[in-house]
């Protein structure tokens, strides 16, 4: 019998074939959102006597139902929001020799606005009808002054970038001291105490 | 001295394709590694609002809340009155509660206690919902919750 060699297999569907396949999974393919803006609820417990607030320590901002914005009541346009909001924390002014005062502050001292940032309160107060995306904006603004502040200190004391160590050390990829760096962290969010306050929400028209 | 022939003729080579497959394989492979099978069937719009003060997600200590008006083959059904999905099923809010203590029974023993909420919230939302369940994370002492957002800035497209 004579020895017959095998047939090759045609390959020229292969790449018909992987087509197919890699329209498909493009298709489906939804790349998963995996990141936000993480917040911490207040417990519920009654505080009994809550501290009172001066109103100079305290920024008041309000969202109404059309999405409007009004800081300590006057109107503002969302792209202000973060500059005010900076102004007001880093304003400083409990004057010098008090025990009050703030070194590190480089706002303009004004007595009428927040004494230090550990005083400084941002209240924000919704409708219940404002809509989702608005309240996203201006908590994005508020945490984003925070944030601006952070960063500028820890430049000036270490030379990086709060955010930045802040989120390598959350995702474990922080090669070095870290208990140094907690530390520092600390340091830092303890000049710039994040003191986000949320009201209950009105019931529209009130 | 060796002669060279010059080949002389006038047509251009045909390009081959015979490592076509195989580049077609590489981006296969890729979109098959990368893609992530979505575990919740989404009943609600979900547009999210952009956001760029973000922090990333801890994915295995992590509930989904959805919320937003119920998609477009539910709304006959359910209204277009906003509504709270976990898991795959709508829940009331007087339900949530339980549903949530469900939700952490199923996490990692060691990761219960640090139980992070995700809330996916649809942009056309009221603040109104978001704020109930807030109260009722408040009262299962839930406490930290994360907003998930898409990257961008509102500001950016004023």
């Amino acid at each position: 019998m004579a020895i017959r060699s095998a047939p090759e297999v045609n390959a020229g569907s292969m790449a018909d074939i992987a087509f197919l396949l890699l329209i498909f999974f493009l298709v489906t393919t939804t790349i998963e959102k995996d990141s936000g803006i993480a917040r911490q609820l207040p417990p519920l417990e009654e505080v009994e006597n809550p501290p009172k607030i001066r109103e100079r320590n305290l920024l008041i901002v309000s969202v109404n139902r059309n999405d409007e914005l009004m800081v300590n009541d006057q109107l503002m346009e969302l792209k202000d929001l973060r500059q005010a909001a900076i102004d007001f924390l880093d304003n400083g002014g409990a004057p010098a020799n008090t025990a009050d005062y703030c070194d590190y502050c480089q706002g303009r001292r004004d007595r009428e606005s927040s004494d230090n940032p550990d005083k400084a309160v941002i209240s924000v107060q919704n409708d219940r009808l404002t809509s989702y995306k608005m309240y996203i904006a201006v908590q994005n603004e508020l945490v984003a002054a925070y944030y601006h502040l952070r960063n500028r200190e820890s430049q000036r004391l270490y030379g990086w970038n709060y955010t930045d160590m802040y989120n390598a050390l959350e995702e474990g990829q922080y090669q070095g001291n870290e208990t140094l760096l907690k530390e520092r962290l600390e340091t830092i969010q303890k000049m710039y105490p994040m003191k986000l306050s949320e009201a209950e929400p009105r019931r529209s028209g009130q | 001295m060796a002669k060279f022939t010059k080949r002389s003729s006038g047509e251009t080579p045909a390009i081959s394709t015979a490592s076509l497959p195989d580049i077609v394989f590489m981006l296969l492979f890729f979109f098959m590694v990368v893609t992530v099978l979505r575990d919740d069937n989404l009943m609600v719009r979900n547009t999210l609002p952009k956001a760029d003060q973000v922090e990333k997600l801890k994915k295995d200590r992590s509930v989904y809340i959805y919320a937003g008006r119920p998609s477009d083959r539910y709304v006959e059904q359910y209204g277009t009155e906003g509504k709270i999905q976990i898991g795959d099923k709508f829940t009331d809010i007087s339900n949530l509660k339980f549903a949530l203590t469900e939700a952490r029974a199923r996490l990692l023993p060691e990761l219960q206690d640090r139980i992070m909420i995700a809330l996916k919230v649809d942009e056309e939302t009221n603040t109104g919902l978001v704020t109930d369940i807030k109260q009722e994370l408040r009262e299962l002492n839930m406490l930290k919750i994360i907003y998930v957002t898409s990257p961008g800035n509102v500001l950016d497209y004023q």
